[in-house]
């Protein structure tokens, strides 16, 4: 066991636990954030997708003892963000969800696209989506809202 | 009779050389010839398409994985940069360090070589020794390394190492390192750069 | 999310059912006066008997206080937005406020039992189509309640009054709100009929009405079964054995018990055969210790299912006659055509997984003499009962909450209930303590209850109209009910219509039309996935029609309007619609495009598709798929659109190069998303635009009708480009 001083969505957190954990179940069990989800551990699905140091990382796969104090952001913190509003506002805007459960993952993924890209092409869309399943399949509906999003953006001057 | 003094200091230095010679064991003291240079080279050849090194070596645009060498999970994608993309970045989950508790690889930079260093076809299939060899000497290709730049690479370079430390698989077993160790794949790629870095013709 | 039910010893159900409204004291304890199952009492045989026939509107309306009005959905949510959909249906008979409807999963109760089938559940596509009169009924019987609470009040009669968005308004003037009449309105008799709008009345009903858990789906606050918290909550992982049905010899488990947070290591029976459960304070504990558990198997006695082995029998029973299953005219006429007329095909179809992206899980509580359960069940009625079997106790001694789930696709809805009876295992041993049990992707990618494998053997004579004139058609495959409660109702005469669906009871007119089926016992279970027989027959049918249009030069639209029965009026309906849909682009495809038709009815929805595609590293590139769909009356067209723009996806995942489960020496060789893998965004179609046939007849259902269709379509594609037939899925190379 160990005591990590972690960043969350801009709010400082301790847990102890064993080093091996992955950031997942640190943040679902110790910080009992459950937006993030359990879709597969071995980083193959992207729905336990959040942000590192500004980056998309697949949290199932790293573990906290390799966090350090980067900055987390996850599902219930990218709202903070203006593309991060924009994208679930656009995911709710064009009724994207089905069941929902790959969802947080598909929007940090989006918000990284879109925090990089401000007009993303459908090539960009499918490379930086291309490894977030979705077992409804709601894909295209998942498009449209990115792009619908970028316009939002783009508008907002943001 | 007199022995000629030049003689005698000529016995002295072969006899001294020969003593040197088989003191110093297997050491060639002398430049490695091209056949020496050439089998040298298939030793680095053998260990640069091995599935830890080739697996990010790729001509398309994705990296592989596993012995097998299939393509990467997630269907990542190389990127303008050879780091990913936005949303899938290599760095997001190819940490610093082998995460062994997961069975992901790390290591500093993780990202693919660029496709100047592709070391495949775009069916995934190694290419023949002479093409590696004429891509990995060619200066216009290989980040301007001469030889000596070549072999501070193979000794250095932390993601080159890493494959002598691959971490294990989800599984727990550790992963299938090249077919040689660290050192001897230096000593293979300084006694080819010694003979002036040959490629084989075919 | 249901708030937790208090456990009330219950008196008998209020058949007057009045209204009752909720004080402070929380939502939930409405329904608890509803959660004694009648039907459950005689046990004779398993299956319960005839549901009851009135639904309380008190069970499935609570109005607020603050105005909020609560609605029960009677079956699970797990994407298919019932939880928007019914309630929106009952709302609007209701007139009410939709604004303030919320929607919560109910419990297992009968009264939420579904009004055909008998039992609480989802699937078949029937939710809309079994509750949409119920829940109709369920708002205008509010209504009246309501309005006669009004009538009263003002000495008025409820003629006089109107209602619109939960306010009534008298005829002087007067209003009241739906919250300030609710007390009184309880007191009223809840109509034993009630007058229905006619579709000009409807604001909502047949609009597109957004879903209501969107924004909670969007910013990581809704809750999924997996996401469960208790206090003193337990997580439990379970060793399965690698050959299904096998048992525990022996464990080692010092390593396990070692590792800190893991409270129990201990063997507990499946559902068939034996594993070993670990339980610990969190998952991963749980998870490294079942890691490091040695345990022994013994295989003995349990067949080892091999997929070459199989094949290789399953072509050998294809080749002869099986139980018939449809036949009408001469069953031989097939012989009397001449060869050349003559077509011979077969088709193979892998076992597939589910593989919903929330993994199974189910959570239990036992207490001695009662238990609660919390699943994200598509079987509710089902599951509480083998819980209650498991502890020892009658149904109703079991509260079952219905959790929001994450996708199902037919694997939530297991006769055998195998999930919740390890749960309840587990739950047995730690009297008092609420157990969450969780299946790893692993678990669900090797633990069965897949899509059988099929074989099919069809020889075809074409007549010189180039239509068939005879069609002989042996299936081979594991038949999903029997051994099951549900073998009786499904299997008759040795046929399971859920292997022939779609084949057997073609709308397609061939005179000379002959179906058997072989049903062999494999050592594999397996279940409904997702359109179930019409997975494979769909595109058996689809293919060889596409071929036989293509041999007849003729429009695959065209060919297939020829062939369909002329009562086949949903599939000639939708064909129309796609002709007229797709006129603008289909025979204008740029090079390397290629056109792809096909047309399928189930669950009594008729669907057309017509798909654009291309190759690209060689895969298919679908660019556009357009769809015609004709489900009666669209009680949510923006649902149906999605249903079908995603629900195509989902049928791809059969052409997908490792959409296979393979079985070697008993083992299941793939494990998880790396080996069997599903459509990501590049594997979809880029856009679907969908298109509704305009009708008043009775609503059917979009959650299956749209995964037969796309495969077949693309193939058909395909065939145009590579000039090759594809009859064996997965498609591994072009």
């Amino acid at each position: 066991m160990a005591t990590y001083q972690l960043n969350v969505n801009g709010q400082r957190r301790e847990v102890n636990v064993d080093p091996s954990t992955p950031l997942l179940w640190v943040l679902r069990e110790d910080l009992k954030m459950t937006g993030t989800k359990f879709g597969c551990g071995i980083s193959a699905c992207g729905a336990c997708t959040i942000h590192v140091g500004g980056i998309a990382t697949r949290s199932c796969i790293v573990p906290i003892s390799h966090i350090g104090d980067r900055p987390i952001v996850t599902i219930e913190g990218i709202a903070q963000d203006s593309v991060g509003q924009a994208v679930q506002n656009a995911w709710v805007e064009r009724d994207v969800v089905q069941c929902g459960y790959c969802q947080s993952g598909q929007i940090m993924s989006a918000v990284a696209l879109l925090q990089s890209t401000t007009k993303p092409t459908d090539q960009n869309i499918e490379e930086s989506m291309g490894g977030n399943l979705c077992r409804c399949g709601t894909y295209p509906r998942i498009r449209e809202a990115i792009k619908t999003a970028a316009m939002q953006l783009a508008k907002g001057g943001e | 009779m007199r022995t000629p003094q030049f003689v005698l200091s000529l016995l002295f230095v072969v006899a001294g050389a020969l003593w040197l010679r088989s003191s110093a064991g297997a050491e060639i003291p002398a430049t490695p010839t091209t056949a020496q240079g050439l089998a040298a080279w298939e030793q680095v050849y053998s260990v640069l398409t091995s599935p830890r090194c080739i697996n990010c070596h790729t001509a398309t645009n994705y990296p592989q994985q596993g012995d097998d060498r299939h393509r990467h999970v997630a269907n990542v994608v190389r990127g303008p940069e050879g780091k990913g993309v936005p949303g899938l970045n290599c760095a997001g989950c190819h940490q610093e360090t082998n995460a062994d508790s997961t069975g992901v690889p790390g290591g500093h930079n993780w990202h693919l070589a660029p496709l100047s260093m592709r070391w495949q076809d775009i069916n995934d299939r190694a290419l023949s020794s002479s093409a590696v060899c004429r891509a990995v000497t060619d200066r216009s290709k290989n980040n301007n390394l001469d030889g000596p730049g070549l072999l501070k690479h193979h000794e250095e370079e932390p993601l080159v190492k890493w494959a002598w430390n691959p971490g294990h698989r989800p599984d727990g077993s550790m992963r299938t390192p090249p077919p040689m160790t660290h050192e001897e794949f230096v000593a293979a790629t300084r006694r080819w750069v010694d003979a002036g870095t040959p490629c084989p013709t075919r | 999310m249901i708030s937790a039910i208090k456990s009330v010893e219950l008196p008998e159900v209020n058949r007057r059912g009045f209204l009752r409204i909720s004080f402070a004291a929380g939502t939930g304890l409405l329904v608890s006066l509803y959660l004694r199952p009648r039907s459950m009492l005689a046990q004779e045989t398993p299956m319960p008997q005839a549901p009851p026939k009135v639904y309380p509107p008190d069970a499935f309306v609570n109005i607020r206080p603050d105005g909020k009005i609560v609605i029960q959905v009677n079956r699970l949510e797990f994407g298919q937005g019932v939880h928007t959909g019914l309630p929106l249906v009952l709302a609007d008979e209701m007139d009410a406020d939709w604004a303030n409807v919320i929607a919560e999963l109910a419990p297992a109760a009968d009264v939420y039992k579904d009004p055909l089938f008998g039992i609480q559940m989802v699937g078949g596509s029937g939710s809309i189509a079994h509750s949409f009169k119920q829940y109709r009924e369920l708002g205008a019987k509010t209504r009246a309640m309501l309005v006669a609470a009004a009538a009263d009040r003002w000495q008025t009669t409820p003629d006089k009054c109107r209602t619109e968005a939960s306010v009534v308004h008298g005829p002087s003037g007067q209003s009241a709100t739906y919250a300030e009449l609710a007390s009184e309105a309880a007191r009223k008799p809840a109509p034993a009929n009630v007058t229905l709008k006619t579709p000009a009345e409807f604001r909502l009903v047949g609009k597109r009405i957004k879903r209501l858990d969107s924004p909670a789906k969007c910013n990581g606050s809704l809750k999924f079964g997996l996401d469960l918290d208790l206090p003193g909550m337990k997580v439990a992982v379970v060793a399965h054995p690698p050959v299904f049905g096998a048992r525990v010899k022996s464990v080692d488990d010092a390593e396990a018990r070692a590792i800190e947070g893991v409270t129990n290591v201990f063997e507990i029976p499946l559902a068939k055969g034996t594993g070993v459960a670990v339980v610990a304070d969190k998952f991963w504990p749980a998870k490294q210790a079942r890691s490091s558990l040695k345990i022994e198997w013994d295989l003995s006695g349990v067949e080892a299912a091999d997929t070459t082995e199989l094949w290789t029998r399953y072509r050998q029973l294809g080749r002869t006659p099986g139980t018939v299953a449809a036949t009408r005219g001469d069953e031989r006429a097939i012989e009397r055509v001449a060869a050349k007329d003559r077509i011979l095909v077969e088709y193979q179809f892998p076992f597939l997984a589910h593989s919903p992206m929330e993994p199974l899980n189910t959570t239990v509580r036992f207490f001695g003499d009662r238990a609660e359960v919390w699943a994200g069940s598509q079987f509710q009625t089902v599951d509480q009962m083998a819980v209650a079997e498991v502890l020892g106790l009658k149904p109703e001694q079991v509260t079952f909450h219905t959790e929001m789930a994450g996708g199902g696709f037919g694997r939530r809805a297991v006769a055998d209930s195998h999930v919740q009876r390890e749960a309840a295992a587990i739950a047995k041993r730690l009297r008092g303590t609420p157990v969450k049990l969780v299946w790893t992707r692993e678990d669900d990618v090797q633990g069965g209850y897949y899509r059988p494998m099929h074989f099919h053997r069809v020889e075809i004579g074409v007549g010189p109209d180039g239509l068939p004139v005879a069609w002989r058609h042996v299936i081979v495959g594991q038949s999903i009910t029997a051994g099951t409660v549900f073998e009786s109702f499904v299997v008759k005469n040795g046929v399971d219509s859920t292997a022939v669906e779609g084949a057997a009871d073609t709308h397609y007119n061939v005179p000379n039309f002959h179906v058997s089926v072989h049903h062999p016992k494999i050592n594999v279970p397996v279940l409904w996935w997702r359109s179930v027989g019409h997975t494979h027959t769909a595109f058996v049918m689809e293919t060889l029609v596409d071929e036989l249009a293509a041999r007849a030069r003729m429009d695959p639209i065209e060919y297939r309007r020829q062939l369909l029965k002329p009562d086949a009026k949903k599939p000639l309906r939708t064909l129309d619609l796609l002709d007229k849909e797709t006129a603008s682009w289909r025979n204008k495809l740029p090079r390397g495009h290629a056109l792809g038709i096909s047309c399928h009815e189930c669950f009594d929805t008729g669907v057309a598709c017509a798909v654009d595609v291309s190759i690209e590293n060689n895969r298919p590139k679908i660019h556009r798929a357009t769809i015609a769909v004709d489900c009666g009356l669209a009680v949510n067209p923006l649902s149906v659109e999605s249903q079908f723009q995603a629900g195509l996806s989902f049928g791809l995942t059969q052409l997908m190069a490792k959409g296979a489960i393979t079985l070697k020496d008993g083992r299941v060789e793939q494990r998880n998303f790396d080996g069997y893998v599903p459509p990501y965004i590049i594997d979809a179609p880029v856009a679907v635009d969908v298109h509704i046939v305009p009708s008043t007849e009775a609503p059917t259902g979009c959650g299956e009708p749209p995964v037969p269709v796309i495969s077949p379509a693309v193939v058909n594609a395909l065939a145009r480009l590579t000039g090759k037939r594809y009859r064996t899925l997965p498609l591994t190379s072009l």
